[in-house]
């Protein structure tokens, strides 16, 4: 039998997720046994031109990580959807736009600002910013066009499975190869985790007064490790994201921030994390309400962690 | 037991007896003055003055305080004992010539004018000691007692000054023989020889109330304020009465519930206009209603302050309603019973009645006819809202009567028509909790403040709460007969919900599908009803239907997207708003 | 600031209290723009911080949310609800950068037509004056075949 042929690339990542694939350590051997690894830029040397010298269709699985924020990106997205039977968005910025995806609450004119003007150690008195395209004596130089908007993978072309997580835990990795080489997919268009939000996976004590009178920040206190960390007054986004994590967060003490996305039958999983949180505002004074919910700082960047590119409004209006 | 005689007649009586609860035994009446069944005697006035032969001989002797003794013989009407009366009340008389009792003690007695001269014209105080023995030993509180001796004392508080220990109770007014004492300030006080006031703290609350039988206000009660008094108790021969009850709070569990919880009237005294309160002889319907009873304090009859029947009434219709400044709304019954007052008033007095009217609204069966009536019988109906009651006269006609002041939109002039009495039409407001009670219920208010029907036309009884009733005034002004349709049309809707059987719900109860829930609680900690428990083997939530209200609390706090309001779901309501903005070309 | 613009506000009632209200402004025949398309749900605390994204994102120019005054919802305190995700998402939606004025939380009963139309004047105006929303939502998904 042939081998099977992969493509891993990464967009708009930070190496976590090709990083994650190395852990699955000395599987790795039975994997490279199997598979032939047509492009990988972390690890190997092949170039964009040997991929589109591949017959469209010709790789079986290609994992995309990172979300896409440049022309580059999403050409070389849409050339691997050209070359792939099956399109696997890898690792939440793939699934939802991951942090990259917090770029969206800034634009293209912001961002180049900050970076090559206003930080404190630059010196770039005439303003030079990166251009598309410059003319030296030589020919033209290109480079990608940095977008405006940041997208996750399904918002730039179909997708065929999503393995979330930041990055995804090893043992979902494992599951999805070996589905991959046994020929058991799941259905098109599933995530490969649990069909329940994480609180399933959780061990800690709930009970059922969920109520808040003041909301706390992580570096405040060390919580106590049996008790749902919401009824101690720190936002964890458990109750709205998808588990399968085994709640690895969860069993070091530290809150859920949403890394596996919404759950099932949720689009927008900010807006619903948002609700849930102020539920638990114990008060019936309207001026008590506002100033507890007022000690959550940062609503959009806590509640659209990783999801702010599939979110209902997208990004911020600038 | 011991023995004595009295006027030749012999009796047998308790040992601590006086010698005037003996006579009154035997039905012989010896005057007092200063004398009270639950006090004390103290012996002060003399009136009750008799001949008493005991073992110390003969004497005139008080027979108030006076202990009866074995063989003890009394005259009570022998020339010595009256002639000694007759003086007694001469001098008492002579210190205080203006107070009615006791001319008219001298008047039986057959004394004349007195032949002393009086040191004040105005003195009504004889020093009995009722009032002072009745706060020390009912209430409990010495507020007052003598100052000073012999025609210098008087009864006042120590050192004169204001006291801190006064309650207000009136016990010393309720017991002083002359009237000689008076509560500053009783706010109710209306017509001062009537005392349309707060009644005793023991009391029958009117002559038709169900149980037929006296209740104690707590409030008033001057055990309940000072552990004393408790004079009840001892006049009580069945000792009936427990001054320990203690309020008892019963949880009841029912299926339905009736509001029924009435209205207030209007409280025209910001109406400085009108002089209620102000001016003597203005009255408010419910407070002629009062004196108009039968079992009310003139006995029916109606009367001035002064005690004098009234020669002309003006009625004014529409205080506190249809009035931008107060109430818009009409409150309906006024009209109808502010034509039976000018027909009672026709009848028990035949002195004019003028009516001040904006419309006539005689809307039910038979009341048309009793306008009519009215007509009829002379009653004067002017046309045009009474805009002022004064008692400053402009010519001498007016003089002593209670002028009011009108547009006569018939006539097209502003007249002046002066009558002894006043009587405002107030009208019906709701009561001062209904706020309060309404949240108890969920039954909101309308604009008017009634509680608030379910719909105005259709559902006049039921309201946005599920098995809550209304029914009479609570819902809105109206009169008796329409008052008891809708009380019976409320207990035949909270009786066809009992005979029932079952009880249909709405059925939008919230569902949550197991297969997403992860248990997080935060439903079941935001539903109101208690309505979701949590499933400990499956670790899921559940809602149980017949107790979910469907407010969808749970749907909108629930992060997984499982817990599902039905009928107005998620992807439902996002159709809406599709459709909401959908351009229409 | 466009001319002739005509703000549309996706209005979320309360089906006790400001749908009624809404009801007897209606019936009352008192007028009013007619710019607020209302949508009814049972409580104002129902209302979901989606739905307010979902219509922003869909083309609104603002939404409403009116539900029973403080103490007296009908379902005990789903308007305390309301308030809390309110204020909330408030404060999100400023870091969106949209307007607070364009998504507004009021109380209005049953008994108070007068008020639900002043409210919907009011919030029109209001609108009309920051103009067209016109929120261009991010390409959805495309789905696998």
């Amino acid at each position: 039998m042939d081998k099977l042929k992969f493509a891993i690339y990464w967009a708009a990542a930070c190496g976590g997720c090709d990083v994650a694939i190395l852990d699955i350590n000395e599987k790795i051997l039975d994997v490279a046994a199997n598979v032939d690894i047509v492009l990988w830029p972390i690890a190997l040397d092949f170039k964009y031109k040997d991929v589109e010298a591949l017959p469209d269709g010709s790789v079986d699985v290609c994992l995309f990580s990172g979300a896409v924020r440049n022309s580059e990106q999403e050409e070389i997205a849409k050339l691997l959807r050209a070359k792939s039977k099956v399109m696997v968005a890898f690792g939440a910025c793939a699934c939802f736009g991951g942090i990259p995806a917090l770029g969206n609450v800034s634009n293209r004119e912001k961002v180049f600002r900050k970076v090559y003007h206003d930080t404190f150690s630059t010196v770039n008195t005439d303003t030079v910013v990166p251009q598309t395209r410059h003319e030296v004596p030589e020919g033209d130089l290109t480079l990608p066009e940095f977008y405006d908007v940041v997208k996750s993978l399904p918002q730039v072309i179909p997708v065929e499975y999503f393995i979330p997580g930041c990055p995804p835990p090893v043992d979902l990795i494992l599951a999805a190869v070996t589905a991959i080489l046994t020929g058991e997919l799941p259905p098109v268009g599933a995530t490969i985790a649990s069909e329940k939000v994480l609180c399933d996976e959780c061990e800690r004590e709930r009970s059922e007064e969920k109520t808040v009178t003041q909301f706390r920040r992580p570096w405040e206190f060390i919580p106590d490790r049996g008790k749902c960390f919401l009824e101690q007054g720190l936002v964890c986004t458990g109750p709205g994201t998808r588990g399968g994590c085994g709640a690895r967060c969860v069993k070091v003490n530290m809150a859920c921030r949403g890394c596996f996305g919404p759950p099932v039958g949720v689009q927008d999983q900010g807006a619903k994390l948002l609700a849930a949180m102020a539920s638990l505002v114990a008060s019936d004074d309207p001026d008590e309400i506002e100033r507890i919910v007022g000690q959550i700082d940062d609503p959009l960047g806590t509640f659209y962690r990783f999801g702010l590119a599939n979110s209902i409004l997208g990004r911020v209006k600038s | 037991m011991v023995n004595l005689t009295i006027d030749d007649r012999q009796l047998r009586v308790e040992e601590e007896s006086t010698v005037l609860q003996a006579a009154r035994q035997l039905g012989i009446d010896i005057p007092t003055l200063c004398y009270h069944e639950a006090i004390e005697p103290y012996m002060a006035c003399r009136v009750c003055i008799v001949e008493v032969t005991d073992e110390r001989g003969r004497k005139l002797a008080p027979s108030c305080g006076y202990p009866v003794q074995e063989g003890m013989v009394v005259r009570t009407d022998t020339e010595e004992v009256l002639e000694a009366r007759k003086v007694i009340v001469e001098l008492l008389l002579a210190r205080a010539p203006g107070v009615e009792k006791l001319k008219e003690l001298a008047d039986q007695l057959g004394v004349g004018r007195p032949r002393f001269k009086p040191d004040k014209d105005d003195e009504r105080c004889i020093l009995c000691g009722l009032c002072v023995r009745a706060c020390q030993e009912i209430v409990g509180v010495s507020a007052i007692n003598f100052l000073n001796r012999g025609p210098d004392r008087v009864v006042t508080t120590p050192f004169d000054m204001p006291s801190d220990v006064c309650i207000a109770c009136g016990a010393c007014v309720q017991v002083c023989p002359t009237g000689a004492i008076t509560l500053d300030g009783a706010d109710t006080l209306i017509h001062s020889e009537l005392d349309l006031g707060p009644p005793k703290a023991i009391h029958v609350p009117f002559a038709q109330a169900v149980p037929n039988a006296p209740v104690i206000d707590a409030l008033s009660c001057i055990h309940a304020k000072t552990g004393n008094c408790k004079v009840c108790d001892k006049f009580c021969e069945p000792g009936a009465i427990n001054h320990d009850m203690e309020d008892e709070s019963e949880e009841i569990e029912v299926g339905s519930i009736i509001l029924a919880t009435g209205f207030e009237p209007f409280d025209c005294s910001p109406l400085l206009q009108y002089g209620y309160g102000r001016m003597p002889n203005v009255i408010t319907g419910l407070e002629f209603e009062m004196m108009s009873n039968a079992g009310g304090p003139t006995g029916g009859k109606i009367l001035l302050e002064d005690g004098k029947p009234p020669t002309s009434v003006g009625i004014l219709h529409c205080i506190g309603s249809r009035d931008e400044n107060y109430n818009e709304y009409c409150s309906r019954v006024c009209c109808m019973y502010a034509l039976k007052f000018a027909h009672l008033v026709r009848e028990k007095t035949h002195g004019d009645v003028y009516e001040f009217y904006i419309d006539m609204r005689a809307f039910g069966k038979g009341y048309e006819e009793f306008y009519k009536r009215c007509l009829r019988e002379d009653v004067i109906f002017i046309r045009g809202k009474g805009a002022e009651v004064t008692d400053v006269w402009e010519t001498p006609d007016e003089r002593g009567k209670l002028v009011i002041v009108c547009e006569d939109t018939l006539l097209g002039e502003v007249r002046r028509i002066g009558v002894d009495m006043v009587i405002l039409a107030t009208g019906l407001v709701p009561r001062k909790d209904a706020v309060d009670v309404g949240r108890l219920f969920s039954v909101s208010r309308s604009k008017d403040g009634f509680f608030l029907e379910l719909h105005p036309k259709l559902a006049p009884i039921s309201t946005a709460s599920e098995g809550v009733f209304l029914a009479g005034t609570c819902q809105g002004p109206k009169d008796i007969p329409d008052s008891v349709a809708q009380g019976a049309a409320a207990a035949g809707a909270a009786l066809s919900l009992s005979g029932a059987g079952v009880i249909y719900l709405e059925p939008i109860a919230s569902v949550i599908d197991d297969k997403v829930c992860g248990g997080c609680k935060i439903c079941i900690s935001v539903c109101p009803y208690g309505a979701i428990t949590f499933d400990d083997e499956k670790k899921v939530s559940v809602v149980t239907e017949v107790l979910c209200k469907g407010c969808g609390s749970c749907a909108s706090g629930c992060p997984s997207g499982a817990a599902r309001a039905t009928h107005f779901a998620d992807e439902q309501i996002f159709a809406e708003i599709d459709g909401a903005l959908t351009e229409v070309t | 600031m466009a001319d002739g613009f005509q703000p549309r506000i996706v209005g979320f009632l309360c089906r006790w209290c400001s749908y009624l209200g809404a009801d007897l402004a209606g019936t009352g025949r008192l007028q009013y723009p007619p710019n607020v398309v209302p949508i009814r749900v049972m409580c104002s605390g129902r209302v979901d911080p989606s739905f307010v994204l979902q219509a922003l994102a869909d083309g609104a120019d603002g939404v409403l949310i009116a539900g029973c005054h403080p103490g007296d919802c009908h379902y005990q305190v789903g308007n305390y609800r309301a308030v809390a995700r309110y204020n909330l998402l408030m404060r999100m939606l400023e870091q969106f950068g949209i307007e607070k004025e364009r998504v507004r939380l009021e109380w209005v009963s049953a008994a108070e037509g007068e008020k639900f139309a002043s409210v919907v004047s009011d919030m029109t105006e209001q609108v009309r004056r920051l103009g067209p929303l016109n929120w261009a939502a991010v390409k959805q998904t495309v789905p696998a075949e």
